[in-house]
């Protein structure tokens, strides 16, 4: 327990700055991200295409692309900071602490290998479990994941299994171990929307059931607000707000969060609610980027917003934000 | 919305696909059958936007090909206002003058556009194809196309790997508009695209229709999205149409089991914390030779009987404009045909 | 058209190496246009008192046993040698990549057809066929062109049909019959500059393969007869002399033909670096 009696977070995130060596100059993809995640508690990384949102859930598992480079920070788990650790440490932590899910379900299933097979196999290496009750396990396993006839099913090859089989089928295995902390990323694109209810449920009623904590990564606000505990608004590899659900959608503080509701669809109750956000994202290469890389699309700007560093707050209700000017 | 005659009449459309291998050239017994689309019967006013919704396997897209005269019907016919255009083979058909008055804008605007041409020859390709212009003519009119979509003059030099998500998606729209037609099918044309780039491109579709006259086909699985762009919306499983009505209608109050359960998962915001969920258990049933006799539904309904699987049910009025097939439709009001099948009235 | 050429001009900047090979192939190119003005000797001159003499200033790659100048030899070569290559990597190209794309895209007994007839073609030793075509067609210019043009054939209706099979269900052809394409414009006008890079990667490579090709041909005695100056015939006549110590009536042929199939080789993946559009800046 720390000391204002709130238990100790299972992951901190702090300061964590990434950024890709590419041929066409160095992307600055990550800055300044930092946030908390409890036992049993659900948080969301929103954010479009290119705001970090996917790089930080893979330099928390630490399978980062090669040409990544982590300039700062650390990511302590469990008491461990996970960049510190050696790759050998990482493997051990991966599968039986840490587990992530993946947005193609189909294409991250090994193709040549029955699906049994692939969570017997998690079980093994991670789950001390010997070759012979990893089998029975595994059907359990199945079973644990609604997935019908799971004793004939683990038998059967991930092209013969529905993208949403598929994907409780990868549930299952990144839940085999009942690991502390699951990573979500985008893990129900691609799929029907009765069958993301259903794999959301699922992924929500096992949480709760071992409480673990989730992240899930997500551009639907829609998943995030009806899943999730805290949300956290990424953009342009700063985190701009973090706050609890209800609170983020009553009233947003940072402009970006007002605007992203604003554009979702799900929100409008006609065409002409809908409001684009104007301007584009920042190009994470430029070696000028302002400090607040929002500031360039902001209606509220000053020219604070772009000399002075990046002013973050935390409000009195435990609410941040990054913003000179909240609304 | 002037005539009364509408735009395009769809009339007991099917598509069936032969599944399995036949050995020999013609052995007797006949092969499977996917029934993709599985009479189908619809309209679209001139100006008015339907939304067919579906889920994956439902046919939505062999629908949407099919009425793009990309493929043939098995059976049944598509007019478009007085031409029968499923009568033309879809391999002929792009020598017919009806070509142009329907067009499609696709889902990947990345994937349908050829990576070797640049956005103006993107463009123009329906022109060069189905149009008599001239070099000066034709500039023309990829410009004044490009213009409409709200693409810079610019970029119409470019190569599709140098354009964005969303740029791609105008020259997608600006090809299809090129040449004037009466419908656009719109198949997903926003579901690859970030939510800001979205919004952008659902108001353009929505400026557009107004400015050139257009009805649309707009096949989406984003429920939202279909509720805020679309008049009427058209809801599909297992090749047919299991509901039809007024957008808003529909969504307030939906007749049949399989909308209400699909709309039933659509996360809201604001909900926060589950709302109460209708579940479908299990898995659509096989499209491959289904049973005739049987509501495509049956099996992961939840108000099915012993009538549900003895005969296929009919198409019923709800309200005026709003159909539903089945016996058991969930009307909101009290009194007849609340929970017992009542004789067939077609409108 | 500008933006085109400084592309190209980045390209061979950056690769130095492949920039040499462009270097090396206009350097053969020149030879083959100008040839016999570059030539400082008729190539069939020859002077029997300075037969097999060395390298010297008078005869930079020395003389053959009938005395005749190797230098202006292997000029003069370079015409007949490339000419020879680029005619049948042409009708390869020309007749393979048409007969792969019917084959790819059309599927069916188009495909049936000339997959069995390329597959015929691949059963034989490469080489032993040509011999066997030249052979039994008559030994003459022409005939070695319509060898390795045979020989050739298969690369390109493989290749081509694999490129076809990938995108003949890609969204822009069926957004080009939308458009109002008929089928053999789709194939022609769509398809076909899309997979034209890696085409043009293949032509360079094959270029050098033919060069060998009719080299190896002349080296056997079929083909190309002396006294015709051509890199092949000057090694079969050279390699008799190698033992007694004349070196260089068979390496300088050789280092020639060597140096051409090199920069073929490389020059392959220059053109594909300019050519397709998705490396362009």
């Amino acid at each position: 327990m720390s000391p204002d009696n709130k238990p100790v977070p299972l992951l901190a995130v702090e300061d964590l700055a990434v950024e890709f060596r590419t041929r066409s100059g160095t992307v600055q993809a990550l800055d300044g991200i930092g946030f908390g995640l409890r036992r049993g508690e659900t948080l969301a990384l929103v954010g479009e295409s290119g705001s970090g949102k996917s790089v930080t859930a893979y330099a928390i598992m630490g399978i980062l692309d090669p040409a990544a480079r982590i300039t700062s920070g650390r990511i302590v788990f469990g008491g461990l900071d996970l960049l510190q650790a050696g790759e050998k440490a990482m493997a051990e932590m991966r599968g039986r602490e840490l587990a992530i899910i993946f947005q193609n379900p189909r294409t991250a299933l090994n193709p040549i290998r029955p699906v049994g097979r692939q969570i017997a196999d998690i079980l093994i290496r991670h789950g001390n479990v010997t070759a012979a009750q990893a089998p029975r396990r595994a059907v359990e396993m199945l079973a644990k994941v609604r997935i019908p006839d799971p004793q004939r099913r683990a038998a059967a090859y991930p092209f013969e299994l529905s993208g949403g089989m598929c994907q409780r089928v990868m549930i299952a295995m990144a839940l085999a171990c009942e690991p502390a902390l699951l990573i979500a990323d985008e893990p129900t694109t691609g799929l029907d929307i009765t069958t993301q209810a259903v794999i959301m449920d699922l992924i929500a009623e096992l949480a709760a059931s071992q409480h673990m904590a989730t992240l899930l990564i997500t551009h639907d606000l829609g998943l995030a607000s009806e899943y999730c505990d805290r949300i956290a608004v990424m953009h342009a590899g700063h985190l701009v707000e973090m706050a609890p659900t209800p609170l983020l959608f009553a009233a947003p503080r940072h402009p970006y969060t007002a605007k992203l509701i604003a554009a979702t669809p799900a929100e409008a109750s006609h065409l002409g609610r809908l409001a684009a956000i104007p301007g584009s994202l920042p190009d994470l290469r430029r070696a000028d980027l302002p400090a607040c890389r929002y500031s360039e699309r902001c209606e509220r700007v000053t020219s604070d917003c772009q000399e002075m560093p990046l002013l973050r707050l935390t409000a009195a209700d435990g609410r941040q934000f990054a913003c000179r000017h909240p609304l | 919305m002037s005539a009364d005659r509408p735009v395009l009449a769809v009339t007991g459309l099917r598509k069936l696909y032969p599944m399995g291998k036949m050995r020999g050239v013609s052995r007797g017994a006949a092969a499977s059958l996917l029934h993709a689309v599985d009479g189908v019967s619809f309209a679209i006013g001139h100006g008015e936007t339907v939304g067919l919704v579906g889920e994956s396997g439902c046919g939505k897209s062999t629908l949407a090909r099919l009425l793009a005269r990309l493929i043939d019907p098995t059976e049944g016919t598509i007019q478009l206002e007085d031409e029968e255009i499923s009568a033309v083979p879809a391999r002929r058909f792009g020598r017919s003058p009806l070509r142009a008055q329907i067009q499609m804008v696709f889902q990947d605007a990345t994937d349908s556009l050829n990576p070797r041409f640049t956005a103006f020859r993107a463009i123009a390709d329906p022109l060069l194809r189905l149009r008599r212009l001239s070099h000066a003519a034709l500039r023309a009119r990829v410009e004044e196309a490009a213009r409409l979509t709200g693409l810079p003059q610019e970029l119409l030099t470019r190569f599709p790997h140098q354009l964005s998500g969303g740029q791609k998606a105008r020259v997608g729209i600006a090809r299809a508009i090129a040449v004037e037609p009466r419908v656009l099918i719109l198949d997903e044309p926003t579901s690859a695209l970030d939510v800001s780039v979205q919004v952008v491109i659902l108001q353009l579709l929505a400026e557009l229709r107004q400015r050139l006259d257009l009805s649309y086909l707009f096949v989406s699985h984003d429920l939202n999205v279909v509720r805020l762009l679309c008049d009427r919306i058209l809801v599909m499983y297992l090749g047919h149409i299991v509901e039809s009505g007024p957008a808003g209608r529909l969504f307030a109050a939906p007749a049949h089991p399989y909308t209400q359960a699909l709309l039933s998962a659509v996360p809201k915001i604001g909900s926060c914390g589950r709302q109460q969920r209708i579940g479908l258990p299990g898995e659509p049933r096989s499209p491959i030779d289904p049973a005739p006799d049987i509501c495509p539904f049956y099996g992961r309904c939840s108000r099915a009987t012993e009538l549900c699987k003895s005969a296929m049910p009919p198409l019923r009025d709800i309200a005026p404009g709003r159909h539903a097939v089945c016996y058991f439709p969930i009307v909101e009001a009290a009194g007849a045909g609340a929970d017992s099948p009542v004789a067939v009235a077609i409108a | 058209m500008t933006a085109a050429l400084r592309h190209a001009g980045y390209v061979l900047g950056e690769n130095p190496v492949t920039g040499f090979a462009f270097a090396l192939f206009f350097l053969f190119v020149l030879c083959g246009v100008l040839g016999p003005s570059l030539a400082p000797y008729h190539p069939l001159a020859s002077d029997t008192a300075l037969a097999l003499t060395g390298p010297s200033a008078a005869h930079w790659f020395g003389t053959d046993q009938l005395g005749r100048d190797i230098f202006s030899r292997v000029v003069v070569a370079t015409r007949l040698d490339l000419g020879i290559a680029a005619t049948s990597v042409a009708l390869a190209f020309g007749i393979g990549t048409l007969l792969g794309l019917a084959a790819g895209y059309c599927g069916g007994w188009i495909d049936r057809i000339v997959g069995r007839v390329v597959d015929t073609i691949m059963a034989f030793p490469l080489f032993v066929l040509a011999m066997g075509i030249v052979v039994a067609l008559g030994n003459s210019v022409a005939n070695i062109i319509y060898a390795t043009a045979i020989i050739n054939l298969p690369i390109y209706a493989r290749l081509a049909r694999a490129e076809a099979n990938v995108r003949r269900d890609a969204g822009f052809v069926e957004a080009a019959r939308l458009c109002g394409n008929g089928e053999a414009r789709i194939v022609l006008a769509q398809l076909l500059p899309n997979i034209m890079p890696l085409m043009v990667v293949q032509v360079s490579l094959t270029l050098g393969y033919a060069i060998l090709n009719a080299a190896g041909l002349s080296f056997i005695g079929l083909g190309v007869r002396p006294p015709t100056a051509e890199w092949g015939i000057m090694v079969a006549e050279g390699a008799n002399f190698i033992v007694s110590g004349e070196w260089w009536v068979a390496l300088f042929p050789g280092l020639v033909l060597m140096g051409a199939v090199f920069c073929f080789n490389l020059m392959g993946d220059g053109l594909r670096d300019i050519v397709d559009p998705l490396r362009r800046t």
